[in-house]
Parts: C-alpha cells; sequence; structure tokens
C-alpha cells in the first residue's frame, strides 16, 4: 500500500502521528494504528493528506465514524484537504494488532487473540483463553460472537468473571 | 464497454449476501437466547458488508453511475440475482440453521477460489471474507449437529426444515456464463466439495439428506419467489419514502 508514493508526495511524520491518535469509537482504549488498520499517510506538496485504512471485518460500521474522525483531527490541526481511502487488501488480520494495542486490550479487560499467520482453512481455535481478570486458563466460550464483530464471550471458572475475547482472524 | 458478464456475477454474489443479511436481521430478538441473537446479528453484519463491497463493484463495472445504495434500495425483485434459497422466509430456527449451513459452507468454497485466482477486485473481497464466513460454517454445523442429535422434537424439526431447504440448494451450482471461463470462479464446480462438507454434519447430526427433485430456480436470471419482493418491500421502504435520508 505504500507504493502509491510518487515523487510529488512524500509520508509526512506529523500527519501520520496525529492519524494514530485516532481512536476506535468500538474499542476507545486503542488507536487505529494499535489495532494495525492505519495501513498509510501521505502528505503531497500541496498539504493534501490522503488517509489509507482497512476495516477489521468486512461490515464493520465503525468505518465512516473513523473517517469522519481522522479528517475532523486532521482539519483541527491545519490540514485543508484530508481524504480517506478503504483498501480491503491485504485483508487485515489480528496479527495487525500491535503489542501495545494488546497489552491495552488486556488492560481493559479483553483478552487478546492468539496467533493465525499460517493457519488456512478451519477456523483456528486455541486451547483455552487467558482470564484477563485472574489470569486462570480455566475459562469456556460462552458465545462465538461477541458485542462487536471482533469479539467473543467468554467466562471465567475461576473468578466466575464473563469476559470479551479478541477473536483471531 | 460494460463487461456484462461480470457485471452480472458479480450481482449474483452482491445480492445472495444483501438478502442473506436481511432474513438474518430478522432473528435479532427473536432468536432463542441472547447470545444467539447476538451471533445472528454478527453473521449478518459480515454478509451486509460483503454485499456493500460487491455491491459497489457492480455499480463501477455497469458504469452507470450508481451507488450501493441505489442498487440495493432502488431496484425491484426482477433485477435481484439472488438465488431463491436465500430470499425464503427463515423463521423457523432449524430453517435457519439448515440454509446457513449450505449457504455458509458455498460462500466458503467459493471466496476461497476467488481468493486466489481471477478478478482482482473480488478477490480482494473474497480473501477478506472467507476468514468470516469460516465462522459462520462453524456456527451453523455446531447447531446442526445439536439439534439433530437432540431430543426427538429437535431432530424431527431439524430434519423437517432439512428437507424444506434443499430443493432450493442446486440453484447454487448453476453453470458459469461460458464468457467468464477462467476469470472468475466456477459454481458449478462447487457441487462436490460443498455437499461432501454438508454431508459430514448432516451425518454427524444423526440426519439425512433429502432425495427430492430440485425447485425450479431462476434467481440468477431475476426470476424469484413471491417472497422477494416483500423482503424489499420492507428494506426499501424507508429509502423510498425519503430519498437521501440520513442520520
Amino acid at each position: 500500500m505504500t507504493s502509491t508514493t510518487t515523487p510529488s508526495t512524500t509520508p509526512t511524520r506529523r500527519a501520520r502521528d496525529l492519524a494514530a491518535t485516532v481512536l476506535d469509537p468500538e474499542l476507545p482504549m486503542v488507536t487505529i494504528e494499535d489495532l494495525g488498520i492505519l495501513r498509510d499517510v501521505t502528505e503531497d506538496d500541496q498539504g493534501r493528506v490522503h488517509v489509507t485504512i482497512t476495516p477489521t471485518y468486512s461490515g464493520c460500521p465503525a468505518m465512516e465514524t473513523i473517517r469522519d474522525d481522522l479528517v475532523e483531527t486532521l482539519t483541527l490541526a491545519g490540514y485543508q484537504h484530508v481524504d480517506v481511502e478503504f483498501v480491503l487488501s491485504p485483508a487485515w488480520s489480528t496479527d495487525d494488532l500491535t503489542e501495545t494495542g494488546r497489552d491495552r486490550l488486556a488492560r481493559a479487560g479483553i483478552a487478546p487473540p492468539g496467533p493465525v499467520r499460517g493457519v488456512d482453512g478451519p477456523v483456528p481455535i486455541g486451547l483455552s483463553v487467558r482470564c484477563p481478570q485472574c489470569g486462570s486458563l480455566d475459562t469456556r466460550e460462552s458465545s462465538r460472537f461477541g458485542s462487536t464483530a471482533c469479539k467473543s464471550l467468554w467466562v471465567c471458572r475461576s473468578c466466575r468473571e464473563p469476559f470479551d475475547h479478541f477473536k483471531a482472524l | 464497454m460494460t463487461d456484462r458478464p461480470l457485471l452480472e456475477y458479480t450481482l449474483g454474489l452482491a445480492d445472495d449476501a444483501l438478502v442473506s443479511a436481511q432474513r438474518m436481521g430478522w432473528w435479532i430478538s427473536r432468536a432463542p437466547e441472547l447470545e444467539e441473537d447476538v451471533a445472528l446479528a454478527n453473521i449478518g453484519l459480515d454478509q451486509l458488508g460483503q454485499a456493500r463491497t460487491l455491491l459497489t463493484y457492480a455499480g463501477e463495472l455497469e458504469q452507470l453511475g450508481r451507488t450501493e445504495d441505489d442498487l440495493a434500495y432502488l431496484r425491484d425483485d426482477r433485477e435481484f440475482r439472488n438465488v431463491q434459497l436465500v430470499e425464503r422466509p427463515m423463521t423457523d430456527f432449524g430453517v435457519a440453521m439448515a440454509r446457513l449451513l449450505v449457504f455458509s459452507t458455498y460462500q466458503l468454497h467459493l471466496y476461497r477460489a476467488l481468493a486466489t485466482d481471477g478478478d482482482e477486485r473480488l478477490a480482494a473481497v473474497a480473501a477478506k471474507a472467507v476468514k468470516e464466513v469460516a465462522y459462520h460454517v462453524d456456527h451453523a454445523a455446531q447447531w446442526v449437529r445439536r439439534l439433530g442429535d437432540g431430543t426427538d422434537e429437535s431432530h424431527a424439526r431439524m430434519q423437517s426444515a432439512l428437507d424444506a431447504e434443499w430443493p432450493f440448494v442446486d440453484e447454487l451450482f448453476s453453470p458459469l456464463d461460458p464468457a467468464l471461463a477462467g476469470r472468475v470462479a466456477d459454481p458449478a464446480a462447487l457441487r462436490d466439495p460443498v455437499l461432501s462438507d454438508v454431508r459430514r454434519v448432516v451425518a454427524e447430526a444423526t440426519l439425512v439428506l433429502p432425495d427430492v427433485p430440485p425447485a425450479l430456480g431462476g434467481g440468477r436470471q431475476g426470476l424469484h419467489t413471491e417472497h422477494l419482493g416483500f423482503l424489499l418491500a420492507e428494506m426499501q421502504h424507508l429509502h423510498r419514502s425519503h430519498p437521501g435520508a440520513t442520520w
């Protein structure tokens, strides 16, 4: 995706740093950079900023809000022309979550996903998910689908607390 | 010049996903338990997301300037290219799971094939969707096994649901337009792998595959059951009454 850079377009650190502060509206403990959905930020010599993002799931309803938040954040910082492009390829994977993102999810009580890269075909299912509250591995899945498209619902048998798990995708 | 065969093919994929998503949405607040409400809403949302990208692409192929919303909300039933399997009412939970098992298994194989070769835009949608659909297949298979291999009552209802859906399965495997040969995945080639997957789940569920003749079909040519018109009336009503409305 970074190959779209042309001689008149240079990636601008400041624009990228600003874009990277935008939070996911449904998981406001992580930024879009933490999630790995911020693909590219470029600024041309006219000061026009082009941001490329990718959805976590095809039907992710947060994309439009994220676009509005990107435009607002960059506009308030003085950029006059900001456009946001959605790309699908290469498809996002939970492996794109940064280490910071994983830590922030865990601290908010959402168990981060296990690795998926290289797995094809059947849904990859780990043996267990660690409870983000008490750290126990004695947990069970109560529903494959949770409060947002990217999460499943789990219950800890040790501390009896329910928790969200970010599904490996 | 408009690539008519590719446009029709893309509309078929898009409309299957859109109409199925609309039927899934009916279950919100009506599923047997709260977790299932959430699950079916999520599955419908994944399908809707796939439909949106596919309809946007169809609009570009058509070259008439129509957006995803124009195509979803302003076409009449005869212009829809979905298979009849997905358009019929789905107000029985057994029917919902039988249909989801067949349809998502079909989508899984289709998207897998599309992701690896042929049209670049369809490959991008497919590569994304295939991971989502794998969860749908798994969800449906779990329920079909649980209900089929459950009580006498759940077994009988799951079997009759499968019987009701089966005449409409054949249409999924309609032969590819020869003009598209080698460019996109051929649905007819998916018959064996899809049915083999479904057969395995059905056997584990102690159910039997119905031996019934296929329905007439024709969805890909715009021939639909009476049910699609009612579905579209509900889905399109707001947009047609208040053109351009946003919130």
